[in-house]
């Protein structure tokens, strides 16, 4: 890659900070904020992509957002006051902006239409219209005027073969105000003497005596006689920066030649010596004071420097990593771990004493290996604040779309989380939050008419609860419509019209395939996905979602994910002379069955009392296919596992050989999903063993016993009894 | 590749057997070739799927060549090899029962398949060789994991 | 030996410009994400021109030309002020802290150097 395409790269990735810092300033000054670091904030951030986007020439871009700047600078300067409605405007604007970011990524041109609505809502908004005539052209037209580079050719500037040569005479004057600006004669001169050949004089006739000389003050002129070829506005571009701060001329001489042997002979009288000598020499007395003076800045400034860098160690020093290294890392240390475990398992097997110099030196090294991995998966976990940021635009264009009002609160936005997780979470989220708004807020008038806040409150919180990362949705809506979810399920054949449900029960319906009731905007809550298929990509997280549901009150979900996608923590079981993994979060105890209370139910199925309750018994070796006949269970091991909504299955397992971290490897790199299994993993013999989607294996098992019910097995332990 | 037939540019092939008979597949496909190590078994896969081994920890699947072509499956013994093979961007090992020969052959030496080849055939068969009076079977991998349209949930 | 242009500014899009443009001309570049941290980078270091945005978290470039001249050992480094912002009034602010030039962003990376040849002493 180039570099500019390098920078390019940089650019966008950086708009994305600054659409979030844009889009979380906006949010604080709508929540009330009166920080004046919060719309400074605000405004840096438009300019910054404005800044950037000029260089990389995006025009609508660079347009667009002129106006917001402009419009954002009124209220940073407190022209106009930053009302709801005109936060509103600024945060619709924003989500514009974070468009057209988009579209300049992908190199696609965005709708012209679209960004001149937008441009006339912001003049509307902030009463620029009139102000500008034609605003739009103005807005195009300005940073043409002030960006557009101007090409000069290093011919044009040191003149094409034909030019002759030209002589000139400059004077220049330094006025007060030269010095302190850090302008330097010398490079004035140096600079002439590029051009061409210059006779250099300097005037000092206003040099004061020392005792009132000003170290900075301005006394000396310069008169230069430069014969070149380059032009006159060429010599008048090296005075660029100093214009307002002497006095300059330029006048050309005509004849032949400047150098005639008169002037020739002045210079050589005026000093022997180069230019240098004609600058004022330091002067001892002055040098004193400033040595004084210089003192007692280093202690402010020592003392400012402590103080900022507090600062600066609170927001942490960083580095950019290429994500490809920290991939690779995370490999090798995979790796480390799957070895190490081969190790300490040889030296387990040669019956090695655990006290043994040996034994203990590889507890040292496995310790140290868990502590290497946890610290590389730290490297790549982020805050979930991005995502989270991102479902405030939904939640706007949610609302408005429904015509509803609502408010998003974010809690425990630092909480960190693999980075591949966080990548996975945003569609499932963005359906949760349009759900919740399409089907859980009410409309202001039915809100006001149950005595509810007109506008409707979404909270998103995320928060880190043993390992795992725990996401939360909750709404303050009208909760799930039983009766309707239920009828509806009934009507599309999803369960039987007799089924007796528990609530619980019925609020799961909605995450069954092919359930999905009305919606109000049809390709909102939809674009054709329904909450099955939420379910099931946080499944394929290795996550778990639950609902619950309060009529009027509201409803909430509740997902629980890995911290990562690279280890787990999981059960090591023994089942048909296979090993399997079976995830610990899903695991609640394991005990060894008595037959007495075990119980058929007819068929293939059969249940398991558990102190008071009865549970279904999952034969995962004959489930998953590794053998015909249905286990005894007598010589078997019971591993009881927790389902979403408090569902509960016994897994009939062979034996268990014990817990440890395995390091995920994915089935479908070289293969493909399989039906029943999340992953694989390495184990210490160097074999692979699989690691069992718990939630696949039990559909799998209850759609084998009871193809119509959902979960009907709580239903049917009334009639054992 | 009936249009490269008449090229006399060469190609090497790696040969091994199956159940008495010849095959090859082109030598820039094959990563590796070990021996045979007991695969884990993977619930709901096609009989030609032994299951997954650890490929200095990478996990890929081992597909009996022998199931796959028609035949009867093999019986996997310490002589047996995995032929490490990369399809697209997934890499598969082959059990086959042992590997033959390396052979440089050109173009025009690839006869067509014959007819009479069953539909199996059809599928992997992409020519035939007549080495010393043998009949070697060049074959393509591109279909030899299960079609994909198993996959649709 | 060479020149060593110290570059603050927020914008890491920007920071990276900069220094492409000017490792490519053969400067050293040092940078700095604000003036704060400007300053601080500063300390320990010896430009021979200084390039500063305006429009900066923490302290604006006004703030940061300021604290350069504040500093006796800095008094004689240029600093150019490189912002999208062109108002005369900025300017004529920037000017009165102490800064040496002004060059309107997007830069070209031609005019630039050019005008950081014509500082550096």
């Amino acid at each position: 890659m180039d570099t500019m395409a390098a920078i390019k790269q940089t650019f966008f990735q950086e708009c994305e900070e600054q659409l979030i810092e844009l889009e979380s300033g906006l949010l604080a000054l709508d929540g009330g904020t009166s920080e004046p670091d919060t719309i400074n904030a605000v405004f840096r951030a438009v300019h910054s992509i404005k800044g950037g986007a000029g260089a990389f020439g995006l025009e609508q871009l660079v347009r667009f957002a002129h106006t917001y700047e402009t419009s954002l600078d009124l209220v940073r300067s407190g022209k106009i006051a930053a009302s709801r409605s005109i936060l509103k405007t600024m945060l619709t604007a924003a989500d514009t902006l974070a468009d057209l970011v988009r579209s300049a990524r992908e190199d696609v041109k965005a709708d012209d239409g679209e960004i001149t609505r937008m441009v006339q809502q912001l003049e509307s908004a902030c009463g620029l219209g009139g102000a500008h005539e034609a605003p739009v052209a103005a807005a195009a037209a300005e940073p043409d005027l002030d960006f557009t580079p101007i090409q000069v050719s290093l011919d044009d500037l040191f003149g094409g073969a034909g030019d002759a040569k030209q002589s000139y005479r400059v004077r220049f004057e330094p006025k007060t105000g030269f010095y302190s600006r850090a302008n330097e004669p010398l490079v004035l001169l140096r600079e002439m003497a590029r051009l061409g050949e210059t006779q250099v004089t300097c005037d000092l006739a206003k040099l004061p005596t020392l005792a009132e000389l000003d170290p900075e003050g301005a006394y000396l002129a310069w008169d230069v006689v430069l014969e070149t070829d380059a032009s006159e506005s060429a010599i008048r571009d090296i005075f660029e920066f100093v214009e307002f701060d002497c006095d300059i001329s330029v006048e050309k001489i005509e004849g032949e030649s400047a150098f005639d042997d008169d002037a020739f002979a002045r210079l050589l009288s005026l000093a022997s010596s180069d230019t240098q000598a004609a600058l004022p020499e330091p002067v001892e007395p002055v040098m004193q004071k400033i040595a004084a003076e210089v003192q007692s800045r280093n202690e402010e400034a020592a003392a400012r420097k402590a103080e900022s860098a507090k600062g600066f160690n609170t927001a942490g020093a960083t580095i950019r990593v290429d994500l490809d290294r920290v991939e690779r890392l995370i490999d090798l240390v995979g790796e480390l771990v799957i070895n190490q475990a081969m190790l300490s398992q040889r030296v387990a097997e040669a019956r090695i004493a655990r006290s043994s110099a040996l034994a203990m030196g590889l507890d040292d090294l496995e310790q140290l290996s868990r502590e290497i991995q946890d610290s590389v998966m730290a490297i790549r976990a982020q805050p979930v604040k991005p995502i989270f940021q991102r479902m405030s635009r939904v939640v706007r264009e949610a609302a408005d779309m429904t015509g509803k009002s609502v408010m998003l609160q974010c809690d425990g936005e630092a909480t960190e989380v693999d980075k591949t997780v966080i990548e996975r979470l945003t569609d499932p989220l963005t359906h949760m939050i349009r759900n919740a708004i399409d089907h859980g807020i009410e409309k202001p008038e039915a809100r006001l008419a149950a005595g509810k806040p007109e506008t409707g409150h979404i909270r998103l919180a995320a928060m880190h609860r043993s390992g795992r990362v725990v996401i939360e949705i909750s709404d303050d809506g009208g909760g799930i419509n039983r009766e309707r979810v239920k009828s509806a399920a009934i009507a599309k054949g999803l369960i039987d019209p007799d089924a007796q449900m528990s609530d619980e029960d019925i609020d799961n319906l909605i995450f069954l395939p092919g359930f999905s009731t009305a919606s109000t905007v049809a390709d909102m809550s939809g674009r054709g996905v329904g909450m099955d298929v939420v379910k099931r990509s946080i499944q394929a997280l290795g996550g778990r979602i639950t609902i619950s549901s309060t009529p009027g009150k509201g409803s909430a979900f509740v997902m629980s994910l890995p911290l990562t996608l690279a280890v787990l923590d999981g059960m090591i079981v023994s089942v048909a002379e296979e090993t399997l993994i079976v995830p610990l979060t899903a695991i609640v105890e394991t005990l060894k069955p008595s037959m007495s209370d075990i119980f058929h139910m007819g068929g293939d199925s059969r249940v398991i009392r558990i102190r008071d309750s009865f549970v279904p018994l999952i034969d995962i070796g004959h489930v998953l296919g590794y053998r015909q006949e249905m286990a005894d269970p007598s010589n078997c091991v019971i591993v009881l596992i927790d389902l979403e909504g408090q569902a509960r299955r016994a897994l009939l397992v062979d034996a268990i050989q014990g817990q440890r971290q395995v390091v995920i490897k994915s089935l479908e790199a070289n293969y493909r999903r399989v039906d029943g299994i999340a992953a694989a993993t390495i184990l210490g013999d160097g074999r692979v063993a699989l690691i069992l989607d718990v939630d696949a294996v039990v559909e799998n098992a209850d759609g084998k016993s009871n193809p119509p019910s959902p979960d009907p097995a709580p239903l049917q332990l009334e009639i054992v009894e | 590749m009936t249009e490269k037939l008449e090229s006399s540019s060469t190609r090497e092939l790696i040969a091994f057997r199956i159940d008495g008979r010849e095959f090859c597949v082109d030598i820039m496909q094959v990563r590796d070739i070990r021996g045979w190590t007991p695969a884990t078994p993977l619930p709901h896969s096609p009989a030609y799927v032994r299951g997954v081994i650890n490929l200095r920890g990478a996990v890929l699947p081992v597909i009996d060549m022998a199931t796959r072509l028609g035949f009867k499956p093999t019986e996997p013994t310490v002589r047996h090899v995995i032929m490490v093979t990369q399809v697209e961007n997934q890499i598969i090992g082959l059990l086959v029962d042992a590997v033959s020969d390396i052979l440089t052959v050109t173009e025009a030496e690839i006869q067509p398949t014959p007819d009479v080849a069953s539909e199996l055939a059809k599928t992997f068969v992409r020519g035939v060789l007549a080495i010393d009076g043998r009949m070697i079977s060049m074959i393509a991998l591109d279909h030899v994991l299960p079609a994909h349209e198993s996959l649709a949930a | 030996m060479k020149k060593m242009i110290l570059t603050v500014d927020d914008s890491r899009t920007m920071r990276e410009m900069l220094k492409a443009t000017l490792l490519s001309a053969g400067y050293e570049v040092l940078q700095a994400e604000d003036g704060v941290h400007g300053l601080e980078v500063l300390a320990g270091s010896n430009p021979d021109v200084i390039l500063t945005d305006i429009n900066m978290p923490r302290m604006d470039g006004f703030g940061f030309i300021e604290g350069v001249r504040k500093d006796q050992r800095y008094r004689s480094v240029p600093i150019l002020v490189l912002t999208t912002e062109g108002e005369p009034e900025k300017k004529d602010r920037a000017r009165r802290a102490g800064a040496t030039g002004w060059i309107v962003k997007p830069f070209d990376p031609e005019k630039l150097i050019n005008a950081i040849r014509r500082l550096a002493a």
